[in-house]
């Protein structure tokens, strides 16, 4: 289980067998990050199951997911390691107790460099990531990498180029089993190139018509052939609109879903405009396509 | 498994030199396109060869897409080029048409790619036209009296060049905002942990002073949108120069102009002059008969680049003097939905400062709902206004107006409202 798959095809059938379906476009970036043991930035719009993927490898490869959700103000102690400064304080009382009248600026610097050991170490998720005690190569999922600021990003440089965290006090820290990283970003603001350069990069688009119906063929079984078709091709279809959010996979899922409960036999424009919400998250979008668009739209040919 | 190139072709050593020529000149003409492709790119992809058959077209294809392209922008030219390279017909369709940025599906695909693969090029091809000049202060200074209250439109190209001259003197601070990253001050509201540990270890576990952090001050990014059509033209090229000068060190500044269509030159501003982007910008975006669009200009802005621009409480500065050929109901739609997402919205108008000055001009009265300060700009002294306030913009959105009681044409107040509202015409009806 843990060797990578042979070929993006292997890769993209187990992943499958998950319930993940993957183009071959993606299948070959994850399959090359896997093989070259690269990691893999991932930008797209919200809802193409950029997340979902690195939960996905990492059931695929039996091993621990771990995940750094970004947000701006992100730092090394939140991101990367801490050190336990509670500790170090009670520690460094202790000792002042326990040797009373002791010249104090003689110990200075023996306690000073006793402090910084791994005992007083809190580990974040980046070196858990590349913690040597592991023993299976983890999964880490760096997610919305858009969402820290830039001043986080070059501090990711080390870690993705290198595999490695230097802590100044302590020395450097060096993977002993390279995790699979996988980063994303929904792209509200451009990622730094020298970040993206370290990386395999991948643009995840919405699913072709094809990959979409099997998505949903699996998620949603006891929707049945006829209306599977006539829901994704709306879906798809409404996705050529101009709207301000488009509707990602989980919201067709979710769709697909509320269809097959209604039970109805066909889709009409009057089940649309009815359960549009669960498509479309905006106001302004879900007054803009009920109605007429909705008829249009359903009128069309998939 | 040991991971490397070496299985491909048997080459390895030095570095590119285990990369195979039809690699090296694939990557050239890449790089010829403005595409960035760096030494270690080639040599992943030629790694990434020995992991996939390379007889088989598409597996090569998705290779060199995996490994040479890590920017969504760049996608199409590559596509493009790998089609003429390696022949064959295009690759496989991407995934669903809804895609392409939302001006793509009524129109025709080709089309719409030459236009992008033009500007694409024309955006990195060529950074050589930087502006070499030697400022000649002492010429310039003697008619720089007189030429503060000119408008531009009356000056002669010698008194404009002096007005260039003297905007790169003029300093610009956009307003600040508190970031969630901590600095260390004598007054912050929260506690250094970190120092007061290593300060304490030095005294043998003493605390002795509590240091402390607050949250660090950050500079807004600031996005202009200038309207080059027609009249406007004189203007937002003098704006977008002293914009540029201002803000060469003030890295998040984006920039668009609109004419009947927006496009972004933020790019072409770091590596040419303002001019030279400009023409190039005029000639595609300007239709002489079309008139101005700000309302479909200002929805293409808020589709394709406002949830990247607009993230982190950008104030937007608009450069335009409001004449407007599309429904004024349209414009203050968008500008309402402007106004949800930016910090503060600037509007330099020209006309503004004319003696007598209303908008009448119907789409100008729309916007005005949704304009936070309303500033004229035609002539140096009015710059140099613009560059002193932009720093003092309030630090919370919202908070209080420094236009109302200083624009030239002195709007009323509506009780309950902050914003400015036009004193004649009245305000257009925005639907929901």
């Amino acid at each position: 289980v843990l060797a990578p798959p042979p070929s993006r095809q292997a890769l993209a059938e187990q992943l499958a067998a998950l319930g993940y379906i993957v183009d071959d476009g993606l299948a070959m970036s994850v399959f090359l990050a896997l093989r070259m043991q690269r990691p893999l930035f991932l930008e797209g719009a919200p809802g193409v199951g950029k997340t979902l993927l690195a939960s996905m490898l990492a059931e695929l490869f039996e091993t621990r997911l771990i995940r750094l959700q970004c947000y701006e103000g992100l730092d090394i102690s939140q991101a990367a390691y801490e050190w336990n400064y509670p500790r170090q304080l009670l520690e460094l009382q202790a000792r002042s107790r326990g040797a009373p009248g002791g010249d104090a600026a003689s110990d200075a610097s023996a306690a000073t460099d006793d402090l910084y050991r791994e005992a007083f170490l809190l580990k974040r998720p980046l070196l858990q990531a590349i913690d040597a005690a592991v023993e299976r190569a983890p999964v880490l999922l760096i997610d919305e990498i858009d969402r820290a600021d830039e001043e986080f990003e070059s501090f990711l440089l080390e870690l993705l180029g290198d595999f490695q965290i230097t802590i100044p006090e302590l020395g450097t820290i060096k993977a002993r089993h390279r995790p699979v990283v996988v980063l994303t970003s929904n792209r509200t603001r451009d990622v730094h190139d020298a970040l993206k350069r370290r990386c395999l990069y991948h643009w995840i688009d919405y699913p072709s018509l094809a990959t979409e119906l099997e998505i949903v063929r699996r998620k949603v079984p006891a929707l049945g052939e006829h209306l599977r078709l006539r829901v994704v091709a709306f879906v798809q279809r409404l996705r050529r609109e101009d709207l301000s959010k488009l509707p990602g996979v989980a919201e067709t899922v979710d769709w697909a879903e509320a269809v097959a409960q209604l039970g109805t036999a066909a889709l009409d424009a009057e089940t649309v405009d009815a359960t549009l919400g669960l498509l479309l998250k905006y106001h302004d979008d879900i007054e803009r396509v009920r109605g007429p668009v909705v008829a249009q739209l359903l009128g069309e040919s998939p | 498994v040991k991971l490397n190139g070496e299985a491909y072709r048997g080459g390895s050593g030095a570095r590119g030199a285990g990369v195979p020529h039809d690699i090296v000149a694939f990557v050239r003409a890449l790089r010829a396109a403005g595409l960035r492709v760096g030494v270690d790119q080639s040599e992943s992809f030629a790694q990434a060869l020995a992991w996939v058959d390379p007889m088989v077209r598409r597996d090569v294809y998705l290779a060199a897409r995996a490994t040479l392209v890590f920017r969504r922008e760049d996608l199409a030219v590559f596509d493009e080029l790998f089609a003429e390279f390696f022949g064959g017909p295009q690759p496989a369709p991407r995934g669903a048409a809804a895609q392409e940025p939302p001006l793509a599906p009524r129109h025709d695909r080709r089309e719409f790619f030459r236009t992008a693969l033009v500007a694409y090029m024309a955006e990195r091809v060529d950074p050589a036209a930087r502006e070499v000049e030697v400022p000649d202060r002492a010429r310039a200074a003697s008619g720089l009296e007189q030429l503060q209250r000119k408008d531009f439109a009356d000056c002669t190209a010698d008194e404009l060049d002096a007005i260039a001259r003297a905007m790169r003197e003029l300093r610009l601070d956009v307003t600040l905002r508190y970031s969630r990253r901590l600095v260390r001050a004598r007054r912050g509201d929260r506690l250094d942990l970190p120092r007061i540990v290593r300060d304490a270890a030095r005294r043998s576990g003493a605390v002795l002073a509590l240091a402390r952090r607050r949250r660090k001050l950050r500079r807004r990014p600031l996005v202009v949108l200038a309207d080059i059509s027609g009249s406007m033209e004189l203007y937002s090229r003098i704006l977008l120069q002293f914009l540029h000068g201002v803000t060469q060190r003030h890295a998040r500044t984006e920039t668009f102009v609109f004419g009947t269509r927006l496009t972004r030159i933020t790019g072409q501003l770091q590596i040419r002059n303002v001019d030279a982007a400009l023409d190039h910008a005029a000639r595609e975006i300007v239709d002489f008969a079309g008139g101005t669009r700000i309302g479909d200009c200002l929805h293409a802005f808020e589709r394709q680049h406002a949830r990247r621009v607009l993230g982190r409480g950008a104030v937007v500065l608009i450069i335009s003097d409001g004449w407007d050929t599309g429904e004024p109901a349209r414009l203050a739609a968008e500008m309402r939905r402007l106004a949800e997402r930016a910090h503060r919205i600037v509007w330099l108008n020209p006309l503004a400062g004319r003696a007598g000055y209303a908008p009448e001009a119907r789409g100008m009265a729309a916007a005005l709902a949704y304009v936070d300060d309303f500033l004229p700009v035609h002539d140096l002294a009015s710059l140099q206004t613009l560059a002193h306030r932009l720093g003092r913009l309030p630090r919370r959105k919202g908070a209080g107006d420094f236009a109302a009681a200083r624009s030239p044409f002195a709007p009323h107040r509506v009780p309950g409202s902050r914003k400015l509202q036009p004193s004649a015409p009245q305000r257009a009806e925005v639907p929901r």
